[in-house]
């Protein structure tokens, strides 16, 4: 199990039963680290109330979200690769276009 | 009957209950729009101002006298006392141009402070007009001005405020064909438009003049504010999104709600931010995305990649130039029209919005089921994609969602009535 703090924020929240935060256990079995990638599927699995085209598209996020691992695009950590440990927070943006 | 129309009666009241004072300064308004109206240029043409823009690495520092008059000392002395702004920075500020795209929930409150702080030229620009839906946050407007051009609207809000500034209205809006010169002859850009085609359109045009743009956005309780296009690191809106999200996962104010000030706020630090950029104090929020929930009021601040090497606007090779902007589709880049019906003859519109919708106008050939979704006003085009999965699930597997729905096809054929 891997404990890790998520965040759905920019209308992300209504996918997810209107709910922005979440504190998770992941299942997972070392000695390999959990990776972003897989978290998008088991959160789209077991968090996800509704539309899941409107937070994956094929193995990563859809276009429009940014996610962010312990508050640093994960563009930075390898994207779908990024590794997680216990403790980390991980925050999916949906980009806004309101004013 | 002689009777005053129900718009005209409650003016009416209005003007007797005011007092003489209150009439002077409603007519001390009214003469600063005249003003505005006879001297300003109204609409696009092209090179009318011309010149050349102040740049920030233009101005020259390091002179022992200063270029400030004495009321301009005491106008802005609150702000030259601070020791990290002062003269300096004063003069900096009455040097630049700010160019504001959009005059709503964001580019109010945000022109409102330039124009207060005494940016010498402010250029704003929205193709609409103001709507009685818009007061609650789009501060600038007045109920007298409701169905005026808003960057008109926005632009005497300023010089009422500040008239040592000039402030020029756009009425025309931002397109691709004005899109580089209208930025090129500005220092710094403020996004405060309310669609992803202007969005992208903005920043393609600041990556390619290497203009800071600084871009804000707000829905419902939530907002987001970044630096895009600064300095030789800094990302544009195209690095972080290279992939245009799907309309119907763009919510809109006019979709989704938004509460007056959570806009407000960002309008303001957007006016913060441009005027640290000209005025070269502190540090600019580039490669940093500010968050802001209003319903818990907290910031969140998140580290964001730099510059992508192959990015289409602002990488080592980009396709997107000076030459070919202007005719960039941008509607369809973002996939914002209601274009999808084109090219299919057998197609079966079933419109699901009431009945009393569908008799006020509908597309020729469409057939109405309406159809209530439990909770509709979540997010835009619930109800028709609500209607497909039903439709789907009971074997109707090749029906489709029309993104942007009889909206989107008002835009493209202007015989159909928006409402
Ligand atoms: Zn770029």
């Amino acid at each position: 199990m891997v404990k890790l703090n998520l965040h759905f924020s920019g209308g992300l929240e209504l996918l997810f039963g209107n709910q922005k935060e979440y504190s998770v256990d992941v299942p997972h079995e070392p000695p390999s680290e959990l990776k972003v990638g897989q978290l998008l599927v088991w959160t789209r699995d077991h968090l996800l109330t509704e539309r899941p085209e409107l937070f994956m598209k094929d193995k990563t996020v859809r276009p429009g979200i940014l996610v962010l691992v312990n508050d640093v695009d994960w563009e930075l950590s390898g994207t779908l690769d990024s590794e997680l440990v216990d403790g980390d927070n991980v925050v999916f943006i949906s980009t806004l276009h309101g004013g | 009957m002689n009777r005053a129309s129900p718009a005209q009666q409650p003016a009416r009241r209005y003007i007797m209950s005011l007092s003489e004072a209150e009439l002077r300064a409603r007519v001390a308004a009214l003469e600063a729009e005249n003003r505005l109206l006879k001297t300003r240029v109204i609409g696009y043409q092209k090179g009318d101002t011309g010149g050349k823009r102040p740049r920030t690495d233009d101005i020259v520092s390091g002179c022992s006298e200063h270029s400030l008059s004495n009321h301009q000392i005491k106008r802005y002395s609150r702000q030259l006392l601070l020791p990290s702004f002062g003269v300096q920075a004063q003069e900096r500020l009455s040097k630049a141009s700010v160019l504001v795209v959009g005059a709503g929930g964001l580019g109010c409150p945000s022109s409102l402070y330039l124009a207060a702080a005494g940016v010498g030229h402010l250029t704003i620009v929205d193709h609409d007009s103001v709507e009685v839906s818009n007061l609650h946050r789009q501060i600038s407007h007045t109920e007298a001005a409701t169905g005026e051009s808003k960057a008109l609207s926005a632009a005497v809000a300023c010089m009422a405020i500040n008239s040592s500034i000039q402030v020029d209205a756009w009425p025309t809006g931002f397109k691709p064909h004005n899109a580089l010169e209208l930025v090129q002859r500005h220092s710094v850009v403020i996004d405060a438009s309310d669609n992803s085609p202007t969005r992208y359109l903005l920043s393609d045009a600041c990556a390619i003049s290497k203009t800071p743009l600084v871009s804000g956005a707000a829905i419902g309780f939530d907002a987001q504010l970044t630096v895009y296009c600064h300095g030789s690191q800094g990302p544009c809106y195209r690095c972080i999104f290279p992939e245009a999200p799907m309309p119907r996962a763009c919510a809109s104010c006019s979709d989704a709600g938004v509460l007056g000030p959570v806009p407000g706020v960002i309008g303001v630090l957007q006016a913060l931010e441009a005027i640290k950029i000209v005025t070269q104090v502190g540090t600019p929020l580039s490669q940093t995305l500010l968050l802001f929930d209003g319903m818990a009021s907290s910031f969140r601040s998140v580290k964001i990649r730099p510059k992508r090497p192959t990015c289409a606007a602002c990488g080592q090779q980009p396709t997107i130039t000076a030459d070919s902007l202007p005719a960039y589709d941008y509607t369809a880049f973002t996939g914002s029209t209601g274009q999808q019906l084109n090219g299919h003859d057998q197609v079966r519109v079933v419109d699901v919005r009431p009945v009393e919708q569908f008799r006020m106008a509908h597309l020729p050939g469409s057939v109405n089921v309406p159809f209530l979704a439990d909770d509709s006003s979540s997010f835009p085009g619930f109800v028709k994609q609500r209607a497909v999965a039903l439709l789907h699930e009971a074997g109707v597997t090749e029906a489709v969602d029309i993104h942007g729905g009889l909206q989107a096809w008002a835009a493209l054929d202007t015989s159909f009535p928006s409402y």
